[in-house]
Order: C-alpha cells, then sequence, then structure tokens
C-alpha cells in the first residue's frame, strides 16, 4: 500500500487526462460520454481512497516528485496537503455530478466535448496538487484553455463575445501571475542543479523586502481577483455564465473560481506578510463593498444564470474578506466554504439546466408556478436555495458562520456592514424562488414534467452532502486543520 | 592627412544622399542616393583601416586588429552591385507598368 | 448516567422524525395515518417534556452533550442541550400546545388533498423540532439554528398557499424581516465569541459576573442591545413588527402555533435566558422597555380598527409580545415567562377559535360579515368568550395575573410605564370584545349561504379548544401575588434558580421600592376597573354592529391603515434600495466598469486603427521615418546615456 499511496496524485491527473485523450480519438458521441462519465466515477473513486490516508503521518504526505526541467530549476512535482486535498475532492466529486446531471443534454460533436471536459477536471486537479510555481502556472493555463474552446463552441448567443472577454480578462490575470512568478523565481538562491528553484519550499522560505512585496502583491491579486473574482474585476463573469452551456458554468462556478480563492491562500497570503498588513484593510473594504454591490445587483437580474453569478460574486466576496483577516477562524471558515460553495452553485445550476431543458427560458419574469408540477425538483430547489442563504444545519452556514466570526475578529465594522448582504441575500433568492416556482402556472410552464431518476439521484447527493457537512463539519476541519494553523501564522 | 577631412566628407556624402532620398521621387536619383550613402560608409572605413594601420606601424596602438577592415568594403561593393541589379530591374517592371519610375506612385500595396 | 439524559434527546428527535415519515412518505400515507404520526410525535415529545419537568422539579438541571458542532483550534461549539427550569416551562408550552394544535389541524386541514396534507404536518412538525432546538440549546450557536429554523418554517407554513402571490409575499416578508433580526444576533454572538471565546449560558454568564470580568459595561450593553435586535425580529417588536399581521396568511392553525404561542415568543426567551447580561446592562434595559411599551400601545390602537379577525388577533399578539418585553426591560423576567405561558394558553386558543369561525363562515376572515354566531357555535362561543376574558385581564383568569405583574413591576421601575401599559391594557379590553361582539353577538351579516353553511366544528377542533380554554381559565393560578395569597407564586419559587444571579445583582447595586399591598391591590383594581369599563362600553356598541359603507376618517383612517407603516417603510427603505439597485446594474455594472473594461478594448482598437494609417504605402515617408529613428537613437546615445 505504501507505494500506492505514494502514487495517488498521479493517479488523479492520469484517469482524467487518458479518458480526455480517448474522447477526441474515440470520435462517438454515446461512447465518448460513457467513457467521461466512468473516468469521472473512477477519478472520485480514487479521491476517496486518498482521503483515507490524508491523515497517515507515515506517509510522508500524499506527494509525486519527478524531473521536469533540471536546469531551471523546475521539477514536476504535485502533491495532496489539507487545503488542496479538500478541493481535489470536490472537483473528482463535481464532475460526475455534472455528467450525470447534463446526460439529457445533447451536444453537438460530444466527443470533443467530453474530451475537453475532461481537460479541464485534469488542469483543475493540477492546480490544487501543483507544488512547483511553474507546475502550477501549467496547470493553471491547462484548466482555462479547454473551458475557453467549450464556452466558444457550444455556448450561447453572444458566446464569442462573452467568452473573449473572459479569456482577455483571465489571461491578462495569468501573465500578470507569471511576471510575478518568474521574479520571484529570479530571487530564489541557486541550488545544485540550478541557478533558481520554482519550488514553492523555496518561494516559501524566501524573505522580499518591503518594496518587493508591495508590488508583487498587486500582481498576484490581481490575477487572483480576476479569476475569482472580486469587485470591481468581476464583469467577464455574468456573461459568461450566461453564455457557456451550463454544464461549463458548473465547472467555472463550481470549481474554476476556487481556484482562485486556494491560489490566494496558497500562492499569495504565504509570501507578502507585510504587504499583507499594509493592504488588509483596503482589500476587506474592497470586499465588503462588492458583496452588497453584487447583492444588490443580484435583485435586479431576471435571467436565473445572472442572478445566480452574481450571488456567486458576493459569497466570493466574503471568502475573499475573510482570507484578508488572517483569523484562524475566518480561513478554516473559507477552507470549508470553497468546499460548500462548490457543491450549492452546482445544486443550483442543475436546477436551472432541468428548467432550462424543459421551458426553453431562464427569465425569472417567464416562469412561475412550477411547484405544482415538478414537486420534487422544487423541494430539491428549496434546500439548496436555503442553503445558499447560508441557513443553520446546511453547509454554508459553517461557512459563514466562521468568516463572519473572522471579519468580527478583524473589526466587528467589516461583519456588521458584510452582514446586510446576508439579509439581500435572502432577498433574491426567495424572490426568484417565488416567482420561478411559487404562483400560479403558465403556458411554458404547464407542461414540465418532474425530475427523472437521473436527475434525483445527483440532486439528491447534493441535498444529502448539504446536511452532512452542516450537521457534522469536524471531517472537514480535521483535513484542513494543518493548512490553517499554517496560514493563520504566516499571515500575521 | 588629418582624418577630420575624411569625416566631414563622408558625413556631406551620406547627408545628401540622405536627402536625396528623402526628398527625390525618381526612383533612379533615389537609387543613386543610396549607393551614395553605401559609399560614404565606405570611405570611412577605408579612411579609419588606414588610420589605424598607421598608429599600429608608429606603434601607438596595439596591434589587436588583424583582419584589414577593407575587405569589408569590399564587401559592401558586391552587396551593391547585387543590390544595383535587383534593384534597377525592379525599376525597368515599374516602369513598363506604370510608365513612370516615381516612387509616389508604389502605394499600391497599401489597402 | 442520568435518566434525563438518555432520554431528553428524544424531544427533538420525535418530531424530527414525524418530518421526515411524513415528508419522505407524502405519497404513500394516508391522511388519517399522517395526522397520528404527525400528532403522536409531539405527544411523545410532549410526555417526555413531562417527565423531564418533573425531573427539574425535584431541582435537577443538566447539560447534555452530543458532539462537537464546530471543533477546531480556535472554536470550540459543541451540540448541547441544557436542561433547567425555564427551558423545561418552554418544552411544556411548546408541545403541550403544539400537541392540541396538530390535532386541531388534522380536522382543519382535512379539505387538503392527503399530499399537501403530508406536507403541511412535516412542516409544522419540523416547526416544532426547530423550537425545540431553539430552547434546549446549551449556548447560543444552538439557538440561532433553532431561531433561524423557525424562521424557515414560518416561511413554508406562510406561504403554505403557495399559489397564492400575496402569500407568498407576506412569506418572504416575514423571512426577510426576521433575517435582519437575525444578523443583529449573530453579531451579538461574534461579539461574546471574541471576547470570551465561548458561547456556552453557563461560562458566559459566569464570566459576566465574576470580579474581573473580561466583558465591559460597555461590551455588556453592546451584546445585549445587538440580542434585542434579534428579538425584535422575532417577536415583532418596533421597528421590525410589520411581518406578523400579514404572516396571518398561513392556515389558522399555524397562526395559532407559531405567531402566536411559540416562535414569536423566542425572544422572550433569548432575554430570560441571558437575564443577567440584561441585569447588568441598565441602558439597555430601557431601551427593551421603551420599545416593549410603543409596540405593545401602538399594535393595540391599529387593532382597534382591524376588520379582519385575524389581522385583530395578530395586533393583539404583537401589543402582548410589547407587554412581555416590557416586563422583561423592568426586570420583572418571571412576569415576563409566566405571561409568554398564559398568553401562549389563550391566544392559541383565540387564533384556533377564530379559525373554528372562519371554518364555518367558509374562508371568511372579515368581522362585518359575521354576526350573531353564538346561536350556531356554542362551544367556540364559550371558550371564545373565556379567551377574550382572559386576554381582557379580568380576575381570575390568567392573563390577569401574568399582566398584573408585568404592570406592578413597571409601575415600581417607573409609573409612567404603568400609566401608558394602563392604557394599552384599556384598549386590549375594548378591540377583543370588538371582536367578540362583531363575531358572536348581534344579527348575522353573511350571505345566505354562508348562513346555511354555519355549523359547530367537530370535536378534533373542540376538544382543544375545550383544554385550551380551561388552562386559559386557570393557567394563571400558579403565579398568585403575595398579596392576594401568601405564597401563591409557584413559578416564582420554580424558575428561581433561573433569575437567581439576577435577583443578587439587583439586590446588590438598586434600590428598590418595593410596592406595599395597598399601592399594590389598588393598581389591580384600576386596570380591572378601567377593562371592564372599555369591555362593557365595546360590549354594548359592537353587538349592535351594522354593517356601513361609509369610510373610516381622520384618526379612524389611519389607525385602519395601519399608521401608514408599511407604506413608510416602503418609501424609505425598499424604494430607495430598489432604485440603488437599478443604479448599479444600469449605471454602474454596465456603464462604468463594464464600460471601461470594454473601453480598454475599443481603446486597443481604435489605437491600432490609428497605427495602421502611418503604412502609407509612400517609400518617402518609410525612408523619412527611419531617418528620424536613427536621429533619435544618435540622440539617446549621444546625450542621454
Amino acid at each position: 500500500m505504501q507505494t500506492l499511496g505514494l502514487r495517488f496524485p498521479e493517479i488523479l491527473l492520469w484517469s482524467p487526462l487518458i479518458a480526455g485523450l480517448l474522447c477526441f480519438i474515440l470520435r462517438n458521441d454515446k461512447q465518448s460520454r460513457n467513457v467521461a462519465l466512468g473516468s469521472s466515477l473512477i477519478t472520485l473513486a480514487i479521491s476517496i481512497a486518498t482521503l483515507f490516508y490524508a491523515n497517515d503521518k507515515q506517509l510522508s504526505g500524499l506527494k509525486d516528485s519527478y524531473v521536469w526541467l533540471p536546469y531551471i530549476g523546475s521539477s514536476f512535482s504535485i502533491g495532496l496537503d489539507g487545503m488542496g486535498h479538500l478541493l481535489t475532492f470536490l472537483t473528482a466529486l463535481s464532475f460526475p455530478i455534472i455528467f450525470i446531471a447534463t446526460s439529457k443534454t445533447e451536444y453537438k460533436n460530444a466527443s470533443s466535448f467530453y474530451g475537453l471536459m475532461l481537460l479541464s477536471q485534469t488542469g483543475l486537479l493540477g492546480v490544487f496538487m501543483a507544488m512547483d510555481a511553474l507546475v502550477f502556472y501549467f496547470f493553471w493555463e491547462l484548466a482555462l484553455i479547454p473551458v475557453y474552446f467549450l464556452s466558444s463552441r457550444w455556448g450561447g448567443e453572444r458566446r464569442i463575445q462573452a467568452t473573449f472577454k473572459f479569456f482577455v480578462y483571465t489571461f491578462a490575470g495569468s501573465l500578470l501571475m507569471l511576471v510575478g512568478i518568474i521574479y520571484i523565481y529570479l530571487q530564489t538562491p541557486a541550488t545544485q542543479a540550478a541557478m533558481h528553484s520554482f519550488s514553492i519550499n523555496a518561494f516559501y522560505s524566501l524573505h522580499l523586502s518591503f518594496q518587493q512585496q508591495y508590488w508583487l502583491f498587486w500582481l498576484f491579486f490581481v490575477a487572483f481577483a480576476i479569476k475569482m473574482p472580486v469587485f470591481p474585476f468581476h464583469t467577464w463573469q455574468p456573461d459568461a455564465y450566461e453564455q457557456a452551456p451550463t454544464a461549463v458554468t458548473m465547472v467555472m462556478s463550481g470549481i474554476m473560481v476556487k481556484m482562485g480563492v486556494f491560489a490566494l491562500l496558497r500562492w499569495l497570503v504565504p509570501y507578502f506578510p507585510e504587504a499583507m498588513d499594509k493592504y488588509r484593510s483596503i482589500i476587506i473594504w474592497l470586499s465588503v463593498i462588492g458583496m452588497l454591490y453584487a447583492s444588490l445587483i443580484a435583485m435586479k437580474q431576471d435571467d436565473i444564470k445572472r442572478l445566480v453569478a452574481y450571488s456567486s460574486i458576493a459569497h466570493i466576496g466574503l471568502m475573499c474578506a475573510a482570507i484578508f483577516t488572517s483569523t484562524a477562524n475566518g480561513v478554516q471558515g473559507v477552507m470549508i466554504q470553497m468546499f460548500s460553495h462548490g457543491i450549492n452553485i452546482i445544486g443550483m445550476w442543475i436546477v436551472v439546466e432541468l428548467l432550462e431543458r424543459q421551458t426553453g427560458v431562464r427569465k425569472i419574469s417567464q416562469l412561475g408556478g412550477v411547484a405544482h408540477k415538478a414537486p420534487v425538483l422544487t423541494i430539491m430547489l428549496v434546500v439548496i436555495a436555503f442553503a445558499n442563504i447560508a441557513l443553520p444545519l446546511t453547509n454554508a452556514f459553517i461557512g459563514e458562520f466562521m468568516m463572519f466570526n473572522g471579519l468580527s475578529q478583524a473589526n466587528i465594522w467589516y461583519a456588521a456592514v458584510a452582514g446586510i448582504s446576508i439579509i439581500l441575500g435572502a432577498v433574491y433568492t426567495l424572490n426568484m424562488v417565488q416567482k420561478v416556482f411559487y404562483g400560479e402556472t403558465n403556458t411554458l410552464t404547464a407542461t414540465i414534467k418532474d425530475i427523472n431518476w437521473n436527475e434525483k439521484l445527483v440532486l439528491a447527493v447534493v441535498v444529502i452532502i448539504i446536511f452532512i457537512v452542516g450537521v457534522y463539519p469536524q471531517p472537514i476541519f480535521d483535513l484542513t486543520k494543518e493548512a490553517v494553523t499554517l496560514f493563520a501564522t504566516k499571515g500575521k | 592627412m588629418d582624418i577630420k577631412w575624411y569625416i566631414e566628407l563622408a558625413v556631406a556624402l551620406f547627408s545628401i544622399g540622405v536627402i536625396g532620398v528623402l526628398i527625390r521621387r525618381n526612383a533612379i536619383i533615389i537609387f543613386i542616393c543610396v549607393e551614395l550613402m553605401l559609399n560614404a560608409a565606405n570611405l570611412l572605413l577605408v579612411a579609419f583601416s588606414k588610420m589605424h594601420a598607421t598608429a599600429i606601424a608608429a606603434g601607438k596602438a596595439a596591434p589587436t586588429v588583424v583582419a584589414d577592415a577593407q575587405i569589408f568594403v569590399f564587401f559592401i561593393m558586391v552587396v551593391a552591385a547585387a543590390e544595383v541589379a535587383v534593384g534597377l530591374a525592379i525599376i525597368v517592371m515599374m516602369y513598363r507598368n506604370v510608365h513612370s519610375v516615381d516612387v509616389n506612385f508604389l502605394n499600391r500595396l497599401k489597402n | 448516567m442520568n435518566n434525563v439524559l438518555q432520554i431528553v434527546w428524544l424531544i427533538p428527535v420525535l418530531p424530527l422524525i414525524g418530518f421526515l415519515i411524513n415528508g419522505l412518505g407524502r405519497k404513500q400515507l394516508s391522511k388519517t395515518l399522517t395526522g397520528i404520526i404527525g400528532s403522536g410525535v409531539i405527544l411523545g415529545a410532549f410526555l417526555v417534556s413531562l417527565y423531564v419537568f418533573f425531573n427539574v422539579k425535584s431541582g435537577n438541571t443538566h447539560v447534555a452533550h452530543y458532539f462537537n458542532f464546530i471543533n477546531t483550534e480556535s472554536l470550540n461549539i459543541g451540540f448541547d442541550f441544557q436542561i433547567d427550569q425555564l427551558s423545561s416551562i418552554f418544552l411544556l408550552i411548546i408541545t403541550g400546545v403544539g400537541f392540541l394544535i396538530h390535532v386541531y389541524s388534522t380536522s382543519y386541514m382535512h379539505e387538503e388533498d392527503s399530499k399537501d396534507f403530508a406536507k403541511y404536518f412535516a412542516y409544522l412538525n419540523l416547526f416544532v423540532f426547530s423550537m425545540l432546538l431553539l430552547v434546549m440549546g446549551a449556548n447560543y450557536v444552538i439557538m440561532f439554528i433553532g431561531w433561524e429554523g423557525v424562521g424557515l418554517c414560518s416561511y413554508l407554513l406562510i406561504g403554505f398557499w403557495f399559489k397564492n402571490t400575496n402569500y407568498n409575499n407576506a412569506a418572504k416578508k416575514a423571512f426577510v424581516m426576521n433575517r435582519i433580526g437575525d444578523l443583529g444576533f449573530l453579531l451579538a454572538i461574534f461579539w461574546i465569541l471574541n471576547k470570551l471565546g465561548t458561547v456556552d449560558y453557563h461560562s458566559v454568564f459566569s464570566a459576566a459576573t465574576e470580579a474581573k470580568s473580561k466583558l465591559t459595561a460597555a461590551d455588556i450593553t453592546g451584546i445585549t442591545l445587538l440580542l434585542f435586535v434579534g428579538a425584535t425580529g422575532k417577536s415583532a417588536q418596533i421597528p421590525l413588527y410589520t411581518w406578523l399581521p400579514d404572516a396571518m396568511a398561513g392556515p389558522t392553525p399555524v397562526s395559532a402555533l407559531i405567531h402566536a404561542a411559540t416562535m414569536v415568543t423566542a425572544g422572550i426567551y433569548m432575554i430570560a435566558r441571558s437575564n443577567i447580561l440584561y441585569t447588568m446592562a441598565p441602558a439597555t434595559q430601557t431601551v427593551v422597555a421603551v420599545v416593549g411599551l410603543a409596540t405593545a400601545v401602538l399594535a393595540a390602537t391599529i387593532a382597534l380598527k382591524q376588520n379582519d379577525i385575524k389581522k385583530v388577533l395578530a395586533y393583539s399578539t404583537v401589543s402582548q409580545l410589547g407587554y412581555m418585553f416590557l416586563g422583561l426591560g423592568v426586570g420583572a423576567y418571571t412576569g415576563a415567562v409566566f405571561h409568554v405561558m398564559t398568553h401562549a394558553f389563550f391566544k392559541a386558543l383565540l387564533f384556533l377559535g377564530a379559525g373554528s369561525v372562519i371554518h364555518a363562515m367558509g374562508g371568511e376572515q372579515d368581522m362585518r360579515n359575521m354576526g350573531g354566531l353564538k346561536k350556531y357555535m356554542s362551544t367556540t362561543h364559550i371558550t371564545f368568550l373565556l379567551g377574550c376574558l382572559a386576554i381582557a385581564g379580568m380576575p381570575p383568569f390568567s392573563g390577569f395575573f401574568s399582566k398584573d405583574e408585568i404592570l406592578a413591576a413597571a409601575f415600581e421601575k417607573n409609573p409612567v410605564y404603568w400609566a401608558i401599559g394602563w392604557l394599552g391594557a384599556l384598549m386590549t379590553a375594548f378591540y377583543m370584545f370588538r371582536l367578540y361582539a362583531m363575531t358572536f353577538l348581534g344579527q348575522f351579516r353573511g350571505t345566505h349561504e354562508q348562513e346555511h353553511h354555519l355549523h359547530e366544528s367537530p370535536a378534533a377542533i373542540t376538544v382543544p379548544l375545550i383544554i385550551l380554554a380551561l388552562l386559559a381559565v386557570v393557567g394563571g393560578w400558579i403565579g398568585i401575588p403575595d398579596v392576594i395569597m401568601q405564597g401563591g407564586h409557584r413559578l416564582e419559587a420554580f424558575l428561581e434558580p433561573v433569575f437567581k444571579s439576577s435577583n443578587d445583582y439587583v439586590r446588590a447595586h438598586e434600590s428598590i421600592n418595593v410596592l406595599n399591598h395597598t399601592k399594590e391591590l389598588g393598581l389591580m383594581a384600576a386596570s380591572v376597573i378601567g377593562a371592564l369599563f372599555s369591555l362593557l362600553y365595546a360590549w354594548n356598541k359592537f353587538s349592535k354592529y351594522q354593517k356601513t359603507d361609509a369610510e373610516e376618517t381622520g384618526l379612524g383612517k389611519v389607525l385602519a391603515n395601519k399608521w401608514y407603516v408599511d407604506e413608510l417603510y416602503d418609501k424609505i427603505i425598499v424604494k430607495p434600495l430598489q432604485s440603488l439597485a437599478s443604479f448599479f446594474n444600469n449605471v454602474i455594472e454596465k456603464k462604468l466598469i463594464d464600460g471601461f473594461v470594454n473601453g480598454v478594448g475599443r481603446a486597443v482598437n481604435y489605437s491600432s486603427r490609428q497605427v495602421r494609417l502611418l503604412q502609407s504605402g509612400h517609400v518617402g515617408n518609410y525612408v523619412l521615418m527611419m531617418v528620424i529613428g536613427i536621429l533619435i537613437l544618435f540622440i539617446v546615445q549621444l546625450f542621454l546615456k
């Protein structure tokens, strides 16, 4: 078992990568769908298996390292540690859910679609496991580019424009980050093999001067802020979510935005302690204002996808603010919330997808009375919606409670102002629930049928996770405990 | 003779060439002016080479440069000759097409 | 291990099981089975509560730890239950009254089809579960879980008939206004957590009272004020009371259980639970008392002019809750809890009675179309009358004892409180007997069809009414003041341990001017006589009520329109917020931010178009640029190095 344990990160990457390439070769829509689903389930199984080894100290971590580009000091090292581990699990869990939920949706040229989806999964898994800055950057782009093709080929009417905006935005961010990475790389001391090193440990042990920190901080922050996205770098998101096919929107909102949050924690907070201190309050206020701003705008949206997009911006704003409090509670809350938010928003999108597939519209004003025709769907949606506004005993409550607690430790006013978004969240979410699901049916919704077994299954999985994490979150705390201690002390 | 005079002559020739290229529209004149500039450079090369050789002979400079710079002049002349061959051919073709050697007619690449 | 601890978890788990069975099996279960399960689990919880109560009565209190809810290095919150005198009283009220209302519902909701029927019971069970969590939690976080849980159930039940948009709006309004309060509560929790690192009641209260407390006076004032904000939301006090009257959109038993007997008293429970903190923060106490008093009177004035039978009861609930807060504000914690209890009896009774009337009237709620129901529905009539007498504060009915305890305490604190409270009590008697007279006395004013349909309700409805009527009559006898019977206040003796530290604190820090017996009797007489007069006046005036089409004028119109508070909120909060949202959406988002982002793109486009013009195709230009370039390089090389 020892050897198997040590190879886990690598196996995790191989599974979607091989299956993804296989999809391209197959050129058969049905087969490639099965391959995609099968491989995502295998990935999930591997990921679950890794969880059993999470606290196994004997295994010296779940790490893999290969010689990659020795002459420039980069090695292909990937590994599973607390925070990344949780997110790889989220990634592995999300893809089967996404594939099953959207299995009824027909895609033209489906083999390429599934191939690209799996490549994107490979990239995402790699991002969460990378232990080397160059590897990190490589996977960061690997996750981004398939999504670009997915959105621009299978998206909605304005897909080209929206996707172009998304791509330019995130790519600009990536380049800023690349500049930052190279700069830091050039500061690292020589190793035996090369002049400098891209290894995360070399980065961590580096002490940058205040001046360097101050401008590097912004390079990295803007890159990650675009990805998350944090106000005012967010305008690509509603367009991209609206125009992308729902399966891709799930990947983007459920997992990709977590890349930004994760990167903030792993690749920004530990480097720039002084810059963190200096800019802490600016960024927290920016995030808090962004929360209120996004919540207010969400109240005005008619398209459900845009509404969820803005609500996601509000939630992510809270995570960003909580990270910058550098409190143990805040950071712990962020970690659990990354997982919860991923699950909840994917659940939300599934409901949107089911509605759109049956009625052909996503406009809140055109729907109504769905609850009469599809009671099971409604119950699931109501649970997910209430999880989205962080009702206690759902998963999001734990995270939000801890993040708000972190904010209040930094300054009670942060928590008070940000808390208004809790109220606004209730307003727009309930509004949506009411207008879409309650009231009288109309011609569009009169023919809706309730969901069938596979949709029931995935939504039930989502709902069950919501409650399990909401009632007994302790396993996640245990998994991420060490990471929290590290970051809370590093950031101070 | 002092190197100064060579430099001044070369600068003068070069400037005449530049100005000629800039203000004249006749392709052949421009061509001649380009040659003038090349030869200004040649003149300088020859002059400096001679000066340097004299300095080494007088023991005033370290004999570092082994290759004689005047070889470059031959290179330039060869290149210029090749250029003339191609350039004049272009001008002839141009005259055949537009019945003029005015370069301002040669803006068809635009758009 | 202790017997009680072994079974106490059953109290919330039983309703949860009921919720799950009814919720998941709603397609399979018959209505009878649903009713039996739904009511049965509550009965079970009631029996366990009763057992727990007698155990507590013999002097035992317990804290049961189940598992760690949140346990990290910096935070440790357990899933703990606390069983003591206060929670056991509330357990009895919730499960007892809850059981009666469940039984009542089996008949009241019988016309729904079986799926909805099961859904209704599932929600009701879930509500009881949340409410039990709220009162059983041993720390503020567990209380908060229940706190939001009851808000959720309230939302679901108000919007139970979800086809109706108005009902949905009412549900949404209730939830959102509750959330505003919840934010206050949450901030209070954080404040406590940041100062003390714990939210367990026991640790918090002992930390507050110890000599070198980590909590300063300002902290305590802040915390108590924020907690009170939470209470104003849940217990419908100014400024967050407007959701409660709208919440009457839900089925009547729901109004009885959630919006009269239990959920809305959560705020009182919270403050009574945190009594020591409030006692230590006199400024907050004043705020609580003044807000309570203002709500009591304001709601009472509105109730005077309402014509919807449930609206009158709703405003009366708001008003009575105001009295409870007055009691809390003046330090009469026992009085407030006492009033919670008696109010649960008589207000549940009144709502259920109103439900019986509405049922008989075929859904009609407007009192102007009722009248003379006395002869058709004798049981409902008698029980309703007893309820009215109880709420009006007639001795020896239960409301008399609890209300007078609060008013007496208010007088001790400040006679002005008493005077205003007394005025409110007169109005209470007036509007209740206006309601009674318009409904049961005089001539029937409805349509013929309705008259034909009038009938007494079945036993599942009348039996709970009779039991509640009985309780409304005798419920006050456990709290007879000393002035009438020495040692008659058994409730005070029972609750003494809960409020002990508060009482000690008051004794140590304040000089209380205890009322002498003559004065106290005088106050009682004043309120009884006043109430009696206004009662008789209303009885006399409205038993001869005739329908008129005349519009209300002057003050009457203002009252009928609820002081235009809803309109005011709409104007100063909802509308500006909406326009702000529109402004953000249309201007800032689309024009400013997106405009900037797209502007960058356009600028790149534009500048490349301009730069392209340099490629004129004129050889001369190219050469000129080359020369200029060379010259610039020269200059840079020569001068700028």
